[in-house]
């Protein structure tokens, strides 16, 4: 692997990895129902002092 | 799929080593190239490892923190090319552990500021540097002046260069001291031994002071020799675009 | 019989310092080895003052009971080392005012003391607010006790060993002059097991939780300290001249060790003054507000597009020097997409407030708290920005990078870190409340004040520094040399100093507040948000 393949692959590929990552995180954290689970989680803080 | 979601925020393992993987995947993706860079660095003629005269006066350099307020890295724009000389190349830094590219310039930059003044405007610029330029904001460097620099273990410290890739020579190795001492003094009988082993590199007392070699000796040497290795009549950009 | 083995480790460690003191290639590495000796003699000592050989069994604590002293620790510690690293920075502020301050003397030069000031106030302050702050969150948000007994006052008085070596160091001309991670190798090689101690007990505190949730503030906090530990061993591979000696060589050169320096350096700025920070923000702001976090999921979307991110943004650093074009390209579209998170999680402090706002007027601390969020807004607006291939163009190089930074370090980081100080000393000391609501007033104010002071100074003499050098004159000539340029500086550089000595002033009347309030005082005053006296 010379230093043009490589580049090539992370200029790419890398960008490709990066944003597709994220939009499946942010889809995730928007699935259905997961409002309730994540406002109970919110609240965790509050709990003890 | 939900539950695998909570998995992941109820697991702290999980947490850690997905993170863990976040970062080091971003972290390789974009350095990792740059480490097979080494082949592709611009061919230019007349780069050589420091003298070992020059390296002591560069971890003064590094000492002194001078790199947090000069840069040695001139961008290839009209003014600084103008100020400064050739914008700088990759190729400039390749034996250079650790790099000193600089982040501000508080004072100018000084990747080509060898052969530029003489050694006496060096000497009297360190000292005092007011008294050359009245509105400079630098410290008072006169006692490198005063303190001898130690020669004795030039050749562990060319030794370590050399484990980590800088092609230093058994030869060079051997005689790092006396080459170290053989540099401040132009008289010296290796001087020719020395000039052979290290071309361009000049060879004269840079203090003032013939009798000693001083901190002061090995940093003009260092300053002296900076941006003066590379032939710029037989580079060309065209053929290094990267 | 554990007394017995932490002596017989002191002793060994103590014998060993003193070996390899009296084997030293260098002074400074003696000097080092010493004081490695002495922090173990004194650990003796401690050791057998405290030790209960009577075989006596001691009386049942409760597992769960909190661990609290080791955080009341680094509550002085952070005060400390706070007050001793803006003191650093308005001395160097005054140096470049007025040269003469740097006195002539090599331990006073500027060139040893800046690295004396950033680490003072990264490391030594903000590690001290993150390390004491995270022990606080992680045993609240988990409902656990510290894990691993005492080890985390192992991790307390072996990071202020770390900061003591690393400091005395750059006094002394021990260096890698890699920026932000200065200390040699030996020293490297003791923050590492430091933290991997650090890591276990934060780990393992949240093995042992009740929650089956981990709440957000613990993932900032945890992704700081893994991120830190590898960023730290990466950036810091060297090979000494002697195993004996102080000096080390990269083992990366030119390109390649500016690139690994650059990623460390940036990820350093946000794994460590954002990450951790943020960890700060999403347990304190709820908790003085009263009320959850306004979006959780948006704090979750803010730590993963942050984490994925910054990672990427190092190269900002390098535009337009010899690192390829392509990486140069990268970091600056993946800075500039930084820009959403960053906003994504300043909107989502700022509404936590919302229904609550009236709280700003009456409550200081909250006051604190929100203006360090609009700062993290502000400096993380602007930072892409520079980010920009043609804005650094001008900015690299010149003062509007040291405004920009401080106006993330002194609004941000300093402002949160100092709301979460007065939100926890009157409940680490039981007190009923802090001696003085006022004097947090004054703090705020100075605070605010110098920061604006110090990022509009810097900006303008930053960008008329970058328009000087590059002015041409009708005949195309250069129209200003680089000495005439300095010149200009002056009147900003002393403006500079002024804004940092009032941000040290109020760090000065927190620490009088805090010490007030330890000692159980209260001030007599009106309380905030009601009219002052008619005699004032």
């Amino acid at each position: 692997m010379d230093y043009e393949t490589f580049r090539h692959f992370s200029d790419s590929w890398g960008a490709i990895y990066l944003f597709a990552v994220l939009a499946i995180v942010v889809l995730y954290i928007f699935r259905p129902g997961s409002k309730k689970h994540y406002d109970e989680a919110g609240k965790i803080p509050l709990k003890r002092d | 799929m939900i539950e695998k979601h909570e998995k992941i925020e109820k697991s702290a393992t999980l947490l850690l080593i997905l993170s863990f993987l976040v970062v080091t995947i971003g972290g390789l993706v974009e350095i990792a190239p740059l480490f097979y860079l080494q082949n592709t660095i611009e061919k230019v003629k007349g780069m050589r490892p420091y003298t070992p005269l020059e390296l002591a006066g560069r971890n003064i350099y590094i000492r002194e923190g001078c790199y947090l307020c000069h840069s040695q890295m001139i961008r290839p724009f009209r003014d600084e090319v103008e100020r400064y000389g050739h914008y700088s190349l990759a190729a400039e830094s390749m034996y250079d552990h650790p790099f000193q590219w600089g982040s501000k310039r508080t004072g100018p930059d000084l990747a080509r500021v060898g052969n530029r003044y003489s050694d006496a405007w060096h000497r009297q610029h360190l000292k005092n540097p007011q008294s050359v330029v009245p509105e400079s904001v630098m410290p008072r460097y006169a006692f490198l002046a005063d303190t001898p620099l130690r020669t004795d273990d030039a050749a562990m410290h060319l030794k370590t260069n050399a484990a980590i890739g800088v092609p230093y020579t058994a030869d060079q190795i051997a005689n790092a001291t006396a080459d170290m001492i053989a540099q401040g003094d132009a008289d010296s009988e290796t001087a020719e031994a020395l000039a052979a082993r290290y071309p361009k590199a000049q060879i004269r007392d840079f203090d003032g002071n013939p009798k000693r070699l001083t901190e002061m000796d090995a940093l003009i040497a260092y300053l002296q020799m900076l941006g003066t290795l590379v032939d710029f009549s037989s580079y060309k950009a065209e053929e290094n675009l990267r | 019989m554990t007394s017995l083995v932490k002596l017989a480790v002191y002793g060994i460690g103590a014998l060993l310092a003193m070996i390899a003191a009296s084997k030293a290639h260098d002074t400074l590495f003696a000097v080092h080895m010493w004081i490695f000796a002495l922090a173990a003699v004194i650990g003796i000592i401690v050791t057998a003052r405290r030790a209960d050989f009577s075989g006596k069994a001691k009386p049942a604590r409760d597992p769960d009971a909190y661990l609290d002293s080791v955080v009341r620790a680094g509550m002085i510690a952070t005060m400390f080392w706070g007050i001793t690293g803006f003191l650093v920075g308005v001395i160097i502020a005054s140096q470049l005012a007025y040269p003469w301050l740097n006195f002539d003397w090599a331990y006073t030069h500027f060139g040893r003391l800046r690295p004396l000031h950033t680490s003072a106030v990264v490391f030594a302050f903000g590690g001290n607010a993150l390390i004491a702050t995270s022990f606080y969150v992680v045993q609240r948000t988990n409902g656990a006790r510290l894990a691993f007994g005492n080890m985390a006052w192992f991790v307390f008085w072996g990071y202020q060993l770390f900061i003591i070596l690393a400091a005395t160091g750059y006094l002394m001309g021990v260096t890698q002059s890699r920026e932000y991670a200065e200390p040699e190798w030996y020293i490297d090689i003791w923050l590492t097991i430091v933290w991997v101690a650090y890591l276990l007990v934060f780990l393992g505190t949240i093995y042992k939780r009740k929650e089956s949730h981990i709440y957000v503030a613990n993932w900032f906090y945890l992704s700081f300290i893994v991120t830190i530990a590898m960023l730290h061993l990466v950036n810091n591979m060297a090979w000494p001249v002697s195993f004996f000696g102080s000096k080390s060589y990269s083992l990366f050169s030119g390109v390649q060790d500016a690139i690994t320096q650059w990623w460390y350096g940036h990820n350093a700025v946000g794994f460590f003054l954002t990450a951790g920070f943020l960890g700060m923000m999403y347990y304190f702001l709820p908790k003085q507000a009263g009320r959850p976090v306004y979006s959780y999921r948006l704090s979750i979307i803010h730590f993963w597009t942050l984490i994925f991110m910054y990672i990427w943004a190092g190269p900002h650093h390098l535009h337009y020097t010899a690192l390829p074009d392509w990486v140069q390209t990268l970091g600056m579209v993946l800075s500039i997409t930084l820009w959403m998170p960053s906003w994504g999680g300043m909107i989502n402090g700022l509404m936590t407030l919302s229904g609550a706002w009236d709280k700003l007027r009456t409550d200081p601390i909250i006051r604190m708290m929100v203006i360090a969020v609009a700062f993290y807004g502000m400096s993380t607006f602007e930072g892409p920005m520079m980010a920009i291939k043609s804005v650094n163009a001008l900015s690299h190089y010149t003062d509007w990078t040291i405004g920009h930074v401080h106006s993330g370090a002194l609004g941000w980081v300093g402002m949160i870190t100092f709301g979460s100080v007065y939100f926890l000393v009157p409940r680490l000391w039981n007190r009923e409340r802090l001696y003085s609501l006022r004097l947090i007033n004054w703090h705020f104010w100075l605070a605010t004040l110098g920061i604006v002071i110090y990022a509009s100074s810097m900006w303008v003499s930053g960008i008329m520094q970058g328009l000087m050098w590059r002015e041409y004159d009708p005949q195309g000539f250069l129209v200003y040399s680089f000495a005439e340029t300095v010149a200009a500086m002056h009147p900003f550089y002393v403006l500079r100093a002024i804004g940092g000595t009032m941000y040290l002033t109020g760090g000065l009347i927190m620490a009088w507040n805090v010490y007030q309030t330890i000692r159980g005082n209260l001030r007599e005053e009106t309380p905030m948000g009601e009219a002052a006296p008619a005699a004032a």
